[in-house]
């Protein structure tokens, strides 16, 4: 946002007047969508954990992985035939929260910028979205990690 | 001639010879499907990328508008027109293949009717005999150029706006039958400090007003002088806060002649959040159905303010507020 005290006098009542007739997100229904498609994701990778453990020779542990990619391939495969977006209007951050989500903002970029060829364009594009999220990922888990070292050597914990 | 300060009347009264709209898919499905000359089934119409597509929605609309007029390319002197893609590719791309003298305007989404005034300003000059004004829009080059993936899933809020996927062209010509463009006012920029892109017509109210007032201060002319007004992309919100505005500031605008583009190409049940935008909303809406709608004999006076959000994707990343513009164009049968 713009610096309030930067804006006129006329810009500010001008904004507060718009605000007024601006029809509100929908926060509560947002909310229970996003609760509903969120925990029908999360559902469905317990399902297919389950699934792994009781088929395939895999613990709790080593589980998650297959299921993760199992996921991934479903919401790849959404994004590609043009579901995903639609799901994503209703869900909100039911569909961006879990894995489906990092899933789907590579596809939806990695599809868009197609046209500009695999290196500039796919290559080049691929972590437009996701590129934030994997920069600060990895960036507070290197802060998280280092603290728990020192915590460690202090003998805390 | 000007009246005022940046008002223009066209003495010698600039025909609309011809006119065409065309469209896409989603507009196929709209309200006003059959004012369009060309209705594309895919909105790649057949090309390997977006930016292509909107391409050929500007040329299939110079072609179709040639056709219409009855003239034969060769009599077309000038062509003026704009979009919203980077360096106004459509539009060059587009005058590329018609191989006319071309002059490339940005008014993002006023480029519609900013075409169109200063199309009807050389022909009234006297600068050109024959000419095309066009503006085009995709939805999905648009999306992919100022927001996010076309396939990306984010929730978009009830006051986001959705682009057009059309073309929309006029051939002005000295004389012959057709709508007149008579006058035009040129907006100057109204910045209200709104960021949100996802809020472009709250954004571009207070622009439309500005110029709406303006008009009918230097014509010395009241609303009911016309048969429709029409805004170009103002949507459900940015409408209703214009007339509120018009009305607070002296100008009682009757609410049964005062509509906006994009609310009316598409149907209710379509998706669109707080209604259609895009360079496309104004360009097909005025010169496929209102046009039409004067050859009909429906309505005699028309005033069209093409509205119009000047922001890139790197101002809006850099915190910058949105400018914005409105252009009139008073049509007369």
């Amino acid at each position: 946002m713009a610096k309030k005290k930067e804006q006129t006098k006329t810009q500010q009542q001008y904004q507060e007047y718009a605000k007024t007739k601006e029809p509100k997100r929908p926060v509560f229904k947002n909310c229970v969508w996003a609760f509903l498609i969120g925990g029908l994701i999360c559902t469905l990778g317990q399902g297919i954990m389950w699934f792994f453990m009781t088929y395939f020779n895999f613990t709790e542990e080593t589980a998650s992985s297959p299921t993760v990619a199992v996921l991934i391939i479903i919401a790849t495969l959404l994004t590609s035939i043009g579901v995903y977006d639609h799901i994503a209007q209703y869900a909100g951050a039911g569909t961006v929260v879990p894995i489906t989500g990092f899933a789907n903002t590579m596809t939806s970029a990695a599809i868009e910028h197609r046209s500009e060829g695999y290196v500039l364009g796919v290559g080049g594009n691929m972590f437009k979205l996701s590129g934030s999220v994997i920069v600060f990922g990895v960036f507070s888990a290197f802060i998280v990690a280092t603290i728990k070292i020192i915590l460690m050597k202090l003998g805390v914990i | 001639m000007l009246k005022g300060k940046q008002t223009w009347i066209f003495e010698s009264k600039p025909v609309i010879l011809a006119s065409a709209a065309v469209g896409g898919p989603f507009e196929a499905q709209g309200a006003l499907a059959e004012d369009f000359d060309i209705l594309n089934d895919d909105i790649w119409l057949g090309q390997d990328s977006f930016e292509k597509a909107e391409k050929k929605l500007l040329e299939q609309a110079c072609d179709k508008v040639i056709e219409k007029s009855g003239l034969s390319k060769e009599d077309v002197e000038f062509f003026i027109s704009g979009d919203l893609l980077n360096q106004i590719i459509s539009s060059t791309f587009a005058a590329r293949t018609l191989g006319k003298p071309f002059l490339g305007i940005y008014g993002a989404c006023s480029s519609s009717m900013e075409g169109l005034a200063l199309a009807a300003l050389m022909v009234n000059s006297k600068a050109a005999n024959y000419m095309i004004a066009g503006a085009s829009s995709h939805n999905a080059a648009a999306e992919k150029q100022y927001r996010y993936p076309t396939e990306y899933g984010g929730q978009k809020p009830p006051t986001a706006q959705w682009t057009v996927t059309g073309a929309g062209t006029a051939l002005l010509g000295q004389n012959g039958e057709g709508p007149r463009v008579t006058s035009a006012t040129i907006g100057k920029i109204v910045d209200t400090g709104i960021t949100d892109p996802f809020n472009m017509g709250v954004a571009m109210a207070p622009a439309a007003v500005d110029t709406i007032l303006a008009h009918f201060k230097e014509l010395s002319i009241e609303p009911s002088y016309y048969d429709l007004i029409v805004t170009g992309d103002l949507g459900e919100i940015g409408h209703s806060i214009t007339s509120e505005l018009l009305q607070k500031d002296g100008l009682n605008m009757p609410a049964d002649i005062f509509n906006d583009c994009g609310l009316l190409i598409y149907k209710k049940d379509q998706q669109v959040f707080a209604g259609a935008s895009g360079c496309a909303s104004s360009a097909t809406v005025t010169y496929g159905h209102l046009l039409n709608r004067m050859r009909r004999g429906e309505l005699k006076k028309l005033l069209v303010i093409a509205t119009g959000a000047l922001l890139s994707p790197l101002s809006y990343q850099q915190k910058e507020s949105i400018p914005c513009i409105a252009h009139a164009v008073s049509i007369e049968m």
